[in-house]
């Protein structure tokens, strides 16, 4: 996980290896102050000596300077490196996320992406920060000051090494009970999250059946588990500043006590005797930072371990090492297949072997679950087989270039997307180079012509975010338009339509007769009128094909098939209930 | 580190505290409910301060009444020759001691306000977590529809999480810096008015540093702010739409956009977080330009000899030896808390955004319930019984009971949701007891509309909804919603059990009825398939279930609920034509002698209704019986003979 997150340092290499540089050079000056400022007391002030008091107050005004100085440059350097990092981290997950496959997506879960893009980059960010500006700060200050009071009495500054070893048993006892809880709470917190999701996301359902007091007591649950723990541990935490000040005051007091022996022996001078007892805050402040940072890093390690799963994803389809690059034609051929979407799991689709020419209109039609999208998304590769094979224009859909498939092979998604930007923009996905002329000449074949101009602005109306500003029916239009622009050799159109009204849908269908006979279209939904027209119809079941033949045929032999046009056109003449008690 | 990014502190004054009011009511809030904790805390932090005060004041007592003292009779017993005799360290022992139990008072003084801010700190988050979620309980779905669930979340960990460095930190610590300075201020004076001078000059050159640099960091922040949001937006976007992208191949495109507003992003950070990481520095090294100053300026006045009362403390003692190392002392205790002072307030402006949030949402308007009238279980002899009968009675305010017949009346109503659109006009009808009324029409209709304004899910502007000859106004909203059964659009099922997601229709249900509900239903088949039957665990968003399953189970919360009045709204949509033909029985024995609402895109589930409202536009355009529909020769024939009515 270090590995990785440290591999995305990449430009600001120089900066985050400078920055504990800079942070040393402000260390090293923040230790000798203290020093100077023992000798403006014994040799200036003690001595009766102004001209020392000026000499010694100057170089600790020089060393403050070169302390300033070397501080800001730490800072500066620190920010930059962080950011970048940032930065880098979010382009690299990015990046890796254009590669992901279909079925990657479903993994992670859009959710779940979005928050490692943003919160736990920011985590690593401030973690990084830190790690650069203090964990080099803490440690150095620790020495270096043990150094200087070893230097001033080797005797007393036995007094700090026992002062440290106490409290880094202490610490590491209160990290380690402490790093439990936290991993707890956080566990915690989605529990208290998902309660106000489920419930936000519910609420009609809580208010129609009047569960808010359900709900209210579901929360207070969570809300209350989620207290004891953090009372819990930040009352362990909290241990950390009386015990850290008992051994501060029992080391002055014992320093006091041998001090004043020593001054008295004539082996300590008073003024160092005020930089002991500076020095000693310095050690025992380090130490805790320490401590902190430790509890910090442990505590985004989390973070950074769901960065590292993103950028280390190996996408589970990748372009053949030597791609096809030409589609033939719009020819399409299931060759005994197998699919299912977790490895492993329950075939989605079981022993498909279908035919398809090029140009021809192929209806799907099947219960819920029954595999039509599935069947869809395996032509576009959108997903991988298990076994058998997928052929467009003769040749295996994985020996193809992505691009170039993925170009001769549009899928219309059962979940219409849009973009916040103009329609027009929109439309240009299918064609980044269409004139507004190619664009509306799409949009006239899809139906949405009329109602785009007659928007105030027209084909440069703005799309909000999740396209919320226009009906489900409009927005299936302007994705068969989007779709239409790349003048595909097969298009799939995944229940495109069912939002649309029978007669707009009747008209779309009329257009693509006329207007691109070439294209071999699949259509697959729900409502019979849909697929009835088209040379072929698939009857799925069950992951099955259940019949592949035209519609009069499929009338006339296929009992699903019958059942679906008997519910739906003739309505169900009164026999249906008979037909589900005997059942 | 929930949150991550807190931004660069420093440079906030008290001046902005005053602009915060929603600090104010959180601090009211403490206050009410914490007020003798909140005494307790404010005498320990007082004894904390004073007793942090009395070690640093020690150093001059121990140097110059003790060592000092012992080193001058060292002198003189060395003078006198009688090497035996050594100084007598008795005297500095008892001070000693006397200082260790101060300073243990003081540690354990700290101790206790800190674990006191602790039950304060994260007992106000709960308190306010509860609070927030129960007024959010509370409020119309109008509110649900305008906020998104994100927002809305964000409002119980981001926000109020924000709350706990506040509480539990911040505040208690700005007090203690207040003290501290406050006590080291009359300390400094008692001990030499000059130096004193001097400290507070440069205290202040530290506030109006760290201010200018604050200000300067806050235009930053507010540009890190806002890019953040473009950034956060965008990945949102893309990354919702990602199967998309995929499909157009627009991954290239969309990575070029993305790395500009990213470096957009890095930028305005970096110069954030810049000027914020070079405040503490800044400090820090002002406070040792204090110190120089100091030592030289003491220097001066101690070797200068000059006398005088304004070189003097208050104590009119002069300057010693001692008096300057304590007054060196005293001045590193004067300029931490001022620095620390502006980051404290910093954090809580920070603080505020989430504040803000959070009693943005308490402040919201509840959902208005003035009804007097509510539903209650009666017997065979129509007395009032605390248990489940399946027979209903109305109560008035009086005590007078009425039985529940279900005679659900429309009249004239009009309704919006925003005030410039209106959604639906001059509605009126009657479902008279046990009838099926079906709802037909295009998206947009007004279908959904009618029935959420009969369960007051919305507030109609005008006309009148009469349930049993009461104006639904004037019925309990719980009660209004207890007798009406609803069936909706989009299933949502809870994470738990599937048998809990059933009993979720009525709490006190025994598993057997739940059983029973799901076989009328015919959800029982396909429950039995799950791999552990009716326990099986289901996830929040049901993705182990079709939609369709999702749909049956949602027909079964409805049917062990048992409700007098049915609403169905596209209940049976997502469950495939052969399946609906199955679950029809049991949807017909759901509806038998109970007043139902359908909406529905099927003729089957439509036609044998007693009336049908065909709307278009928020109109009813055409009303009656299947069969003097298609003779009126108008939109539903136009309808039927497409055989399928758009959705």
């Amino acid at each position: 996980m270090f590995k990785t997150l440290l591999r995305q340092v990449r430009q600001y290499k120089w900066a985050a290896l400078l920055t504990p540089v800079w942070t040393t050079a402000e260390v090293v000056m923040g230790i000798l102050i203290p020093y100077v400022t023992a000798s403006i007391i014994d040799k200036g002030i003690n001595a009766g000596n102004i001209g020392n008091v000026y000499k010694y107050g100057a170089l600790m005004l020089v060393l403050a300077c070169f302390s300033l100085l070397f501080g800001i440059l730490a800072a500066r350097f620190a920010a930059y490196s962080s950011t970048g990092l940032a930065a880098n981290l979010r382009e690299a997950m990015y990046r890796n996320i254009q590669r992901f496959s279909f079925s990657d997506i479903d993994k992670f879960s859009t959710a779940g992406l979005v928050t490692r893009m943003t919160t736990d980059v920011s985590n690593i960010q401030s973690a990084f920060q830190m790690l650069l500006r203090t964990s080099f700060r803490a440690p150095l200050n620790m020495v270096s000051a043990l150094f200087m009071c070893f230097f001033i009495n080797g005797k007393l500054s036995i007094i700090f090494l026992v002062a440290m070893l106490v409290l880094s048993v202490f610490l590491t006892v209160l990290i380690s009970r402490a790093a439990k809880l936290f991993k707890e709470i956080f566990k915690r917190y989605d529990d208290l999250n998902g309660v106000v999701q489920e419930n936000v996301s519910a609420i009609r359902v809580v208010k129609a059946f009047v569960r808010e007091n359900h709900e209210i007591s579901k929360f207070d649950k969570a809300a209350l588990s989620l207290y004891t723990l953090n009372v819990k541990a930040e009352g362990l935490m909290a241990l950390n500043h009386p015990v850290m000040n008992l051994v501060v005051n029992a080391s002055i007091i014992a320093l006091s006590w041998w001090g004043a022996h020593f001054i008295v022996g004539g082996t300590l001078t008073t003024g160092q005797l005020t930089s002991l007892f500076s020095y000693i805050t310095t050690i025992l402040g380090a130490l805790m930072m320490l401590s902190m940072i430790i509890v910090q890093l442990t505590q985004s390690a989390a973070s950074g371990t769901r960065i590292a799963e993103v950028i280390n994803e190996q996408p589970d389809m990748d372009n053949p090492g030597d791609p096809v690059m030409q589609v033939a034609d719009g020819a399409v051929d299931f060759d005994h297949v197998y699919f299912s979407y977790k490895k492993g799991g329950d075939y989605a689709l079981e022993d498909i072997d279908l035919h398809i020419r090029a140009g021809e209109t192929i209806g799907i039609i099947g219960g819920t679950g029954s595999g039509k999208s599935s069947l869809g998304n395996l032509v576009s590769r959108l997903y991988d087989v298990s076994e058998g094979s997928v052929r467009v224009g003769g040749v295996d859909v994985r020996r193809y270039d992505m691009q170039v498939l993925r170009g001769e092979v549009v899928m219309v998604l059962q979940k219409s997307t849009l973009f916040s930007g103009t329609i027009l923009e929109n439309l240009r996905w299918g064609k980044p180079d269409a004139t507004l002329e190619e664009c509306r000449e799409a949009c006239r074949q899809a139906c949405a012509d009329e109602f785009v101009q007659g928007f105030p602005d027209g084909y440069e109306t703005r799309i909000d975010q999740g396209g919320t500003n226009v009906s489900g029916g409009q927005r299936q239009r302007l994705c068969i338009a989007r779709a239409l622009l790349k003048h595909p050799k097969v298009l799939i159109l995944d229940d495109s339509t069912s939002a649309v009204d029978t007669a707009t849908d009747a008209r779309i269908r009329e257009a693509f007769m006329q207007r691109i006979p070439g294209t071999t279209k699949i259509i697959i939904s729900q409502r019979i009128l849909s697929i009835r027209d088209a040379d072929r119809i698939i009857v799925m079941d069950n992951g099955r094909v259940n019949g592949f033949d035209t519609h009069d045929n499929l009338l006339r032999f296929n009992e699903i098939y019958r059942d679906i046009y008997d519910m739906q056109t003739s309505g169900g003449e009164g026999d249906f209930d008979a037909n589900a008690l005997k059942n | 580190m929930r949150g991550g990014d807190r931004g660069p502190r420093g440079g906030a004054t008290l001046k902005d505290l005053r602009n915060i009011g929603t600090v104010r009511r959180l601090f009211a809030f403490i206050f009410a409910n914490y007020k003798i904790s909140l005494i307790v805390v404010l005498v320990c932090i007082v004894i904390s301060s004073l007793t942090s005060l009395a070690s640093s004041l020690f150093t001059r007592t121990l140097i110059d009444d003790y060592i000092l003292p012992m080193l001058s009779s060292q002198a003189a017993s060395d003078l006198l020759g009688d090497a035996g005799v050594g100084p007598d360290y008795r005297p500095l022992a008892v001070a000693l001691f006397k200082l260790a139990g101060i300073l243990l008072a003081g540690i354990a003084a700290g101790y206790a306000y800190n674990v006191i801010m602790i039950f304060v700190g994260q007992g106000t988050m709960r308190k306010l977590r509860e609070q927030v979620f129960r007024h959010m309980e509370t409020l119309p779905l109008r509110f649900f529809d305008n906020h998104s669930h994100g927002d809305v979340m964000s409002v119980y960990t981001n926000d109020i999480d924000t709350l706990r460095q506040v509480i539990g930190s911040s505040v208690p610590r700005l007090f203690q810096s207040l003290i501290t300075i406050a006590a080291t201020f009359v300390s400094m004076l008692v001990l030499s008015l000059p130096l004193t001078l001097v400290s507070i000059v440069v205290a202040f050159a530290m506030f109006k540093v760290t201010r200018t640099m604050g200000n300067l960091s806050r235009k930053y922040f507010t540009e890190r702010q806002k890019n953040l949001g473009i950034v956060n937006g965008f990945i949102e976007e893309m990354v919702s739409g990602q199967k998309v992208v995929k499909v157009y191949c627009h991954e290239q495109q969309a990575m070029e956009e993305f790395s500009v507003i990213n470096e957009r992003l890095r930028k305005s950070v970096y110069n954030a977080n810049r000027i914020g990481n070079i405040i503490m520095p800044v400090n820090h090294n002002l406070a040792e330009f204090g110190y120089v100053l100091l030592a030289i300026v003491g220097a001066l006045i101690a070797l200068g000899g000059w006398q005088g009362w304004w070189l003097c403390g208050l104590d009119g003692a002069a300057l010693t030896l001692g008096t300057i190392v304590s007054f060196l002392t005293l001045q590193r205790n004067f300029t931490r808390p001022v620095s620390q002072i502006s980051n404290e307030i910093n954090s809580i402006v920070m603080a505020s955004a989430g504040t803000d949030r959070v009693y943005a949402l308490l402040d919201e308007a509840s959902e208005p319930d003035a009804g007097k009238v509510s539903l209650v279980n009666v017997d065979a002899r129509m007395q009032e019984v605390p248990e489940r009968t399946g027979r209903w009675a109305w109560k008035r305010p009086d005590g007078s009971l009425r039985p529940l017949e279900g005679l659900v009346s429309l009249d004239t109503v009009d309704f919006s949701y925003v005030p410039e659109k209106q959604v639906l006009f001059d509605i009126s009808l009657t479902a008279y007891p046990g009838q099926k009324i079906a709802f037909v029409g295009g998206t947009g209709a007004g279908k959904t509309t009618i029935t959420n304004l009969i369960n007051r899910f919305y507030e109609i502007q005008d006309g009148t909804i009469t349930y049993d000859g009461f104006n639904v106004s004037d019925i309990e909203k719980d009660s209004l919603r207890r007798s009406l059964g609803i069936v909706l659009q989009e299933t949502q099922l809870f994470s738990g059990t599937v048998l809990e997601n059933i009993r979720y229709g009525r709490l006190d249900a025994t598993d057997e009825e739940c059983r029973a509900a799901a076989r009328l239903v015919y959800a029982d088949a396909f429950i039995r398939r799950l791999p552990n039957g009716y326990d099986t665990v289901l996830s929040a968003d049901g993705g182990n279930l079709s939609q369709g399953e999702r749909q049956l189970l949602a027909i079964a919360r409805a049917a062990v609920a048992n409700p007098p009045v049915l609403i169905l709204d596209e209940a049976t949509s997502s469950i495939d034509t052969r399946t609906e033909k199955l679950i029809q029985a049991g949807m017909d024995s759901l509806m038998k002698g109970r007043t139902t609402f359908v909406i529905a895109h099927r003729l089957s589930t439509v036609q044998n209704a007693d009336y049908i409202m065909v709307l278009e536009k928020g109109r009813i355009i055409e009303r009656g019986k299947h069969w003097e529909l298609l003779e009126q020769k108008g939109k539903y024939y136009e309808l039927y003979t497409g055989n399928q009515i758009s959705a």
